[in-house]
C-alpha cells in the first residue's frame, strides 16, 4: 500500500526531472510529431497515468478495507523532535490523491494541444509533473514536515507555471505575487507546525492528533491559528487572497490544475487532515468561519462584476472554496471534503473549457464572447454541466454537496454542536476525542455562517448565469470562426463533464451527505432568485452585461474592494522604503562609524607624529626640557 | 596524518609557485593546471579521510595528530576532526577544486596567476588547519593564515574599489582576532591548557563565571566580525563585491564559516557560562542581521552586493541557531554552514558568470530577458535563487527550519519569550527573503532584452558547468536527504553540550 503510493508520487518527481533535462532529446531521438511519438508528452503524460492507476488501486484498497496505514522510510535525528520521513494512507488521502491523479492528467493531455507549438512545453510539462507529485505528498504525508515540503514546492512550481510566459511583466509580477503572498502564510504555517510538533513531541500527523489532547488550550489555539495562516495563503481565503485573480495571467490548464482544483484545496485539505487540532481549538474554528464568510460573500460579490471570464472562475474559487472552510468551521468535515471533490471536478472542466472558448475567440474578455453555443457543442454542453454543479442546480455534483454544507451550518446554528462524524473520511483519533463529541463553534458564528452560505447560494447562481449567458448566447461579439478546438482539448472536457455530473450520487453512502428536504429546498430557491434575476436584466438586453444592472458599485466590485490597493499602500510601499531607509543607514550610518573609526585612529596618529619631524633641533630642545623638568621635580619633591 | 597531508600538497604546491617561470610550468595554463591538479590531489584526500571516518562514533575526534611543538609552554601540534569539522573540511577542499577548475578557463583579469595560485594553496592550507587545530595557539595561527592571501587576492585581482575594500577586510578582521586571542588566552591561563579536546570535555569547570563572561564576549565578537553578525558586517559586502569571482567563493563558501564553526568549537565549549549570559544578546543581534539582511538586499542594484547582504541574512539564522544554546539550534547553525556555502559559493560563480557576460553585475545594466539570451545561466541561476530562499527539498530550507525550531524552545536557562520574537521575526526575514530574491529573478531573468544590450553571451562552457554541477547536485543531495549532514552532526553537537 505505501509502496504504491510512494510509487505515484515518486513516478511525476522523476518524469519532472526527465522532462527538465532530456525531454526535447528524447523528442529528436523519438523524431516524430504524432501524439505517440512526441518525447516531452509521453513524459509528461504516461508518469501521471500510472500514478493514476495507482491511486485508484490504493483508493480501492482503503475502500474494500478501511483504516490507516502508515509507513516510514527513516527517521531523522534533529537534535530535537525527530522527523519521520514517512506516508500515511487512509480513506481521505486516498479519495483525495485519486482527484489529484485525475485533474493533473486531463490537465497534461489537455496541455499537449493547448501548448502545441511552445518553444517551452517540455520545462513546463515538468513543473506540472514535479507540481503532481508535491501535491500528492501533501496529500499522503505520514509527517508535517514532509507535508510542508510538498506544501512549499507546490508553491513554487505555481510560481513558474504562472510565470510561464515572462517575456511579460504583467505575468511575472503576478507570479511574484503570487509565491509571495502565499509564502506570507507559510511563514506562520511553518511556525504552526514547530508549536504543534514541540507540543506533541512528533511530527506525525497520527501521533500529534492523538496527542492533541494533552497540550495546553493556549498552544492548541495558537498552532491552529498559526496553520489557518498558511492555509488561508494557499486556499486564498480573505485576507490573503489577492493573489488568485492575478493568477490567472498563466496559461489556461495552470489556472485549472493549480489555482482551481489541488492546490488551493490543499489548504482546506489540511484543516480537514489536522481537524482534531481545530477541533480542540474553538477559537481558531471561530475565526475560519469569520474568514469563510467574508471570503466567500466578497469573492462571490466580485466575480459578479468581473470582465474576465477566467477572473470570474477565479473569484468563485476564492468563494467556493470559503464553503468548504466554512462547512470545517461548523464541524462538517465530510461535508467539506465531499464539495472539496466535487470542487475540483467541476472548476477544472471549467477552467478547461474555458481554455476551448479563450483557444477559439482569441480573448478572456467577456465582452469579446456571445453566441458560441451553436458552434462549440460540446464545449457549451459540458460548460453547461459546469455551471450548472457551481450554481448547485440538482442532480449535478455542486448540488449535493453544498446542500450537505447547508445542512450541516444549519444544524449548527439551530441546534449549536457539531455534527459526529462516521462514513467516508472518518479518522481514527477524531473519534477518541474528550468529549466524544466535536465542539461546534460558537452560535453567533453558525449563523453567520449559515446566512452567508444561503446568500452565496444566491450570487452564485447569479454569477454563473450571467457568464453562462455572456458566453454562449446572444449575438456573436468578436470576428472570430466559432468552432471546436482541436478534438484533445474537447474530449478532455467532455470527459471531465461526467463526474462533475454525477459526482454527487456518491454522496448517497453516507448519511450525513445525503440531500435533506428544507435545505435543499432553500438552496434551490436561492439559486432560482438569483440566476432568474440575472437572466430578467439579460433578457431586456442580450447585447449588453447584465452586471451593468450593479450601477456604481460595480466598479468596487470589479477591483475586488480595492484590497490590492490597500495591501500596496499599507505594507508594500512601507516595505520598500524601509528597504532604503536600510540601505541608507548602512552606508550613513553603520559603515560611516566604521570608517570613522578608521579615520580617527589616523587622526590620533597625526597628533602623534607631530613630535616625531625628523627635526634634531626639536629633538635635543625636548631632551633638554625633559631634564630640566625631572631636576626640577626631583629638587622640589626631594 | 591524513590531515597533515591534506596540508602538506597544497602548501609543496604553493612553495613550487616559487620556481621561476622559466624553469617550471611556463605556460599561464599550465600553472593553472598545476594548481588544479593540487587542488584536485587534496580533494581526493579529503575524501579518503572521509572514508576512514568512523561515522558510527561521530562524536569521538578522529585521524588525530598530537605533537609537541613548544613543551616549554606547553603548546602542541594538535590535529582532528570528528562530525562537527569534517563537513566543513570537506567544503573546503570541494569549493578550492571548483575555484581552480573554474579558473582553468575563466582566469581573472589581473594577470599574475602563479601569484594567484600560491595564494589559493596557502589559503586552502589555512582553511583545513583552522578547521581540524585542536590546539587554541594552533587554530589561531590558522586562522591568521587566512587573512593574508584573501587580502591579497582582493587588493591584486579585485574591482575598483578594491583597496578600501582590502584594507577594510584586514582591518576589520584582524581587530577580530586580536579580541579572539585575548578571549582564548583568558580561558587557557586561567585553565592551565592550550588543549580545546580536554578544555570541551571540562564544560568550563576550573574556569569562573566572571573569566567565563568576559572570554565569552571577547571571542564573541572577534568571530561575529568573521560571521558577520549584525552591525559588524561592513566589511563583507565590499570585501564580497571587489573580490574577483574565485574570492567571492570563497569568501562566502568557507571564510564566513571560520566565524560560526569557532563559535561553535571554540566560544561555546570552552566557557558555557560565558554563552548562557550573551545568548539572548547574540540571539537578538542574529535576528536583525536577518531582517536587516534582507531589507538590504531589498534595494540593491548590483548582483555581487545583493549576494553579499544575503549573507548577513544567512548567517543570522546560523548564529540565531547557535544562540539558542540546543543541540537543535546548533545542529541547525552547522547545517546552514554547509548550505550556505554551497549556494552562496553557487551564487558567486554565476555571478562571475554574469559579469564575463555583460561586463557588469549591476541589474539595470544587465536588463531583463535572460532566460531567452542565456537560458542555461538564467535557469541555473534561478534554481540557486530558489534554494537560497530556502525551498524545501533543497539544502537552504533545512537550517532556517531547525535554527526556528531551536529559538521555539531554547536552552532552559534562557528567556523563553524573547526566543519565541526572535523565531517570529526569523520568519518575517525567510518571507523578506523570498521577496529580495524573486525581484532580482523579476528584473534580470523575466521579461524581454533591452534593445541595447549586448548580444547573447558565449555559452555556457565546460568548465563552468564543472563547477556548478557538484554544487547543484549537493545542494539537490543535502535537501533531498538531510540526514546525510544531520546524522554527522548530532552526536557531536550533544557531546558538545555537555549531554550523551
Amino acid at each position: 500500500m505505501i509502496w504504491l503510493a510512494s510509487l505515484a508520487i515518486l513516478l511525476p518527481f522523476l518524469a519532472a526531472f526527465g522532462g527538465m533535462l532530456g525531454g526535447p532529446s528524447l523528442g529528436r531521438l523519438l523524431g516524430g510529431r504524432s501524439a505517440l511519438r512526441d518525447g516531452p508528452a509521453l513524459i509528461a503524460c504516461a508518469p501521471v497515468a500510472v500514478s493514476l492507476v495507482l491511486a485508484a488501486v490504493v483508493a480501492f484498497v482503503v475502500w474494500q478495507d478501511p483504516g490507516e496505514r502508515t509507513g516510514t522510510l527513516t527517521v531523522i535525528d534533529t537534535g530535537s523532535v525527530p522527523i519521520r520521513v514517512g506516508l500515511q494512507v487512509d480513506g481521505l488521502s486516498a479519495v483525495v490523491a485519486l482527484m489529484v491523479c485525475c485533474v493533473a492528467l486531463a490537465v497534461q493531455v489537455y496541455s499537449v494541444a493547448y501548448m502545441d507549438g511552445d518553444r517551452r512545453y517540455s520545462s513546463y510539462a515538468a513543473f506540472i509533473s514535479l507540481f503532481t507529485a508535491a501535491m500528492l505528498l501533501v496529500v499522503f504525508a505520514g509527517d508535517l514536515l514532509v507535508l510542508y515540503a510538498g506544501w512549499e514546492v507546490m508553491g513554487i512550481c505555481s510560481y513558474f507555471l504562472i510565470g510561464h510566459r515572462w517575456e511579460e511583466r504583467a505575468n511575472s509580477r503576478a507570479a511574484v505575487k503570487a509565491f509571495l503572498v502565499t509564502r506570507l502564510g507559510d511563514a506562520g504555517f511553518l511556525i504552526g507546525i514547530i508549536v504543534l510538533g514541540l507540543g506533541a513531541r512528533t511530527f506525525e500527523i497520527h501521533g500529534v492528533l492523538s496527542r492533541v489532547w494533552t497540550m495546553p488550550d493556549a498552544t492548541l489555539t495558537a498552532a491552529a491559528l498559526l496553520l489557518l495562516a498558511g492555509v488561508a495563503g494557499k486556499s486564498a481565503q480573505f485576507p490573503l487572497h489577492t493573489w488568485l485573480p492575478d493568477a490567472m495571467a498563466g496559461p489556461t490548464p495552470i489556472s485549472a490544475l493549480i489555482h482551481a482544483a489541488t492546490m488551493v484545496a490543499a489548504g482546506m485539505y489540511v484543516v480537514a487532515r489536522l481537524y482534531g487540532v481545530f477541533a480542540a481549538a474553538p477559537g481558531a474554528l471561530a475565526v475560519l468561519g469569520v474568514v469563510a464568510v467574508v471570503s466567500m460573500v466578497g469573492a462571490a460579490l466580485a466575480a459578479l462584476a468581473q470582465d474576465d471570464l477566467k477572473r470570474v472562475l477565479a473569484y468563485s474559487t476564492i468563494s467556493q472554496l470559503a464553503v468548504m472552510g466554512a462547512a470545517l468551521a461548523v464541524g462538517a468535515k465530510s461535508a467539506a471534503v465531499f464539495h472539496l471533490l466535487a470542487h475540483g471536478a467541476f472548476k477544472a472542466l471549467l477552467f478547461l473549457a474555458a481554455g476551448c472558448v479563450i483557444a477559439t475567440t482569441g480573448s478572456a474578455l467577456l465582452a469579446n464572447h456571445g453566441g458560441l453555443r451553436r458552434g462549440m457543442p460540446v464545449t457549451f454542453w459540458s460548460m453547461t454541466a459546469g455551471f450548472a454543479a457551481l450554481a448547485g442546480v440538482p442532480p449535478f455534483s455542486g448540488w449535493f454537496s453544498k446542500d450537505s454544507v447547508i445542512e450541516a451550518a444549519q444544524h449548527a446554528a439551530l441546534h449549536g454542536g457539531g455534527t459526529t462524524e462516521a462514513g467516508w473520511f472518518a479518522y481514527a483519533p477524531l473519534n477518541s476525542t474528550r468529549h466524544g463529541e466535536i465542539t461546534g463553534p460558537p452560535g453567533g458564528v453558525a449563523w453567520l455562517v449559515y446566512l452567508g452560505l444561503l446568500l452565496t447560494v444566491a450570487l452564485t447562481a447569479a454569477y454563473a448565469m450571467r457568464a453562462w449567458l455572456m458566453v454562449f448566447f446572444g449575438e456573436p461579439r468578436g470576428t472570430y470562426e466559432i468552432r471546436e478546438p482541436s478534438r484533445i482539448m474537447t474530449w478532455t472536457v467532455a470527459a471531465l463533464a461526467v463526474p462533475a455530473a454525477v459526482l454527487g450520487f456518491f454522496g448517497l453512502g453516507a448519511s450525513e451527505l445525503r440531500p435533506h428536504p428544507g435545505p435543499a429546498l432553500l438552496g434551490i430557491g436561492l439559486a432560482i432568485l438569483g440566476a432568474g434575476t440575472v437572466f430578467l436584466v439579460w433578457n431586456r438586453d442580450p447585447a449588453s452585461d447584465p452586471a451593468a444592472g450593479l450601477g456604481p458599485v460595480r466598479r468596487v466590485f470589479a477591483r475586488g474592494f480595492y484590497v490590492d490597493e490597500l495591501y500596496a499602500m499599507a505594507i508594500v510601499r512601507p516595505v520598500q522604503a524601509l528597504a532604503r531607509g536600510v540601505v541608507r543607514f548602512d552606508r550613513r550610518g553603520v559603515d560611516a562609524a566604521v570608517v570613522a573609526s578608521g579615520r580617527g585612529a589616523r587622526r590620533l596618529g597625526g597628533l602623534l607624529r607631530i613630535p616625531q619631524n625628523g627635526n634634531p633641533q626639536t629633538y635635543l630642545t625636548g631632551l633638554l626640557a625633559g631634564v630640566v623638568a625631572i631636576t626640577a621635580l626631583a629638587v622640589i619633591f626631594r | 596524518m591524513i590531515f597533515v597531508w591534506m596540508m602538506a600538497i597544497p602548501l609543496c604546491g604553493a612553495l613550487a609557485m616559487l620556481v621561476p617561470a622559466d624553469r617550471f610550468l611556463r605556460t599561464d595554463f599550465a600553472v593553472r593546471a598545476f594548481g588544479t591538479g593540487v587542488s584536485a590531489a587534496t580533494l581526493l584526500v579529503a575524501v579518503s579521510a572521509m572514508t576512514a571516518f568512523d561515522f558510527g562514533d561521530t562524536s569521538r575526534t578522529q585521524l588525530q595528530v598530537n605533537e609537541a611543538w613548544a613543551p616549554s609552554i606547553g603548546l602542541r601540534f594538535h590535529l582532528g576532526a570528528d562530525g562537527i569539522s569534517l563537513p566543513l573540511v570537506v567544503l573546503t577542499a570541494l569549493l578550492t577544486f571548483l575555484c581552480f577548475l573554474y579558473t582553468l578557463r575563466h582566469p581573472p583579469a589581473g594577470g599574475r596567476i602563479r601569484l594567484l595560485t600560491a595564494l589559493l594553496l596557502v589559503l586552502e592550507v589555512g582553511l583545513i588547519g583552522t578547521f581540524t587545530a585542536l590546539d587554541l595557539v594552533l587554530f589561531f595561527v590558522f586562522f591568521e593564515t587566512v587573512l593574508i592571501p584573501m587580502y591579497v587576492v582582493i587588493m591584486l585581482w579585485g574591482g575598483d574599489g578594491r583597496r578600501a575594500a582590502a584594507s577594510k577586510f584586514i582591518l576589520y578582521t584582524l581587530l577580530g582576532s586580536g579580541l579572539v586571542l585575548a578571549g582564548m588566552l583568558l580561558v587557557a591561563v586561567n585553565a592551565g591548557t592550550l588543549d580545546m579536546v580536554q578544555l570541551a570535555a571540562r564544560h568550563g569547570s576550573g574556569v569562573s563565571r566572571g573569566v567565563q563572561i568576559t572570554a565569552f564576549a571577547l571571542m564573541g565578537i572577534g568571530f561575529a566580525v568573521k560571521a558577520p553578525m549584525w552591525p559588524l558586517h561592513t566589511w563583507l559586502p565590499d570585501a564580497h563585491t571587489e573580490a574577483p569571482t574565485v574570492g567571492s567563493v570563497l569568501l562566502a563558501g568557507v571564510l564566513l564559516k571560520m566565524g560560526t564553526y569557532g563559535l561553535v568549537r571554540v566560544a561555546l565549549p570552552l566557557t558555557p557560562d560565558g554563552a548562557r549570559v550573551w545568548a539572548p544578546w547574540l540571539g537578538l543581534l542574529a535576528v536583525i542581521g536577518i531582517v536587516y539582511g534582507a531589507l538590504a538586499c531589498l534595494a540593491q542594484r548590483d548582483l555581487k552586493r545583493m549576494i553579499a547582504y544575503s549573507s548577513v541574512g544567512h548567517m543570522g539564522f546560523v548564529l540565531l541557531g547557535i544562540a539558542t544554546l540546543t543541540p537543535v539550534g546548533i545542529d541547525a547553525a552547522l547545517f546552514g554552514n554547509i548550505a550556505h556555502g554551497l549556494i552562496t559559493g553557487l551564487l558567486f560563480f554565476l555571478a562571475g558568470a554574469v559579469k564575463d557576460r555583460w561586463g557588469s553585475t549591476d541589474m539595470d545594466a544587465v536588463g531583463g530577458g535572460m532566460l531567452g539570451t542565456a537560458p542555461r545561466l538564467a535557469s541555473v541561476l534561478t534554481f540557486a535563487s530558489v534554494a537560497s530562499l530556502g525551498l524545501p527539498g533543497l539544502a537552504g530550507f533545512w537550517g532556517e527550519m531547525l535554527a526556528m525550531t531551536g529559538a521555539y524552545r531554547p536552552d532552559a536557562d534562557l528567556p523563553r519569550g524573547a526566543f519565541v520574537t526572535f523565531m517570529a521575526v526569523a520568519g518575517i526575514g525567510a518571507l523578506l527573503t523570498a521577496g529580495y530574491f524573486l525581484r532580482m529573478l523579476a528584473k534580470i531573468t523575466h521579461g524581454t532584452r533591452p534593445a541595447a544590450a549586448a548580444d547573447r553571451g558565449p555559452a555556457v562552457s565546460a568548465q563552468e558547468y564543472a563547477a556548478w554541477v557538484p554544487l547543484i547536485a549537493l545542494t539537490l543531495l543535502v535537501g533531498l536527504w538531510p540526514k546525510t549532514l544531520l546524522d554527522v552532526t548530532a552526536a557531536p553537537v550533544r557531546a558538545l553540550l555537555g549531554g550523551g
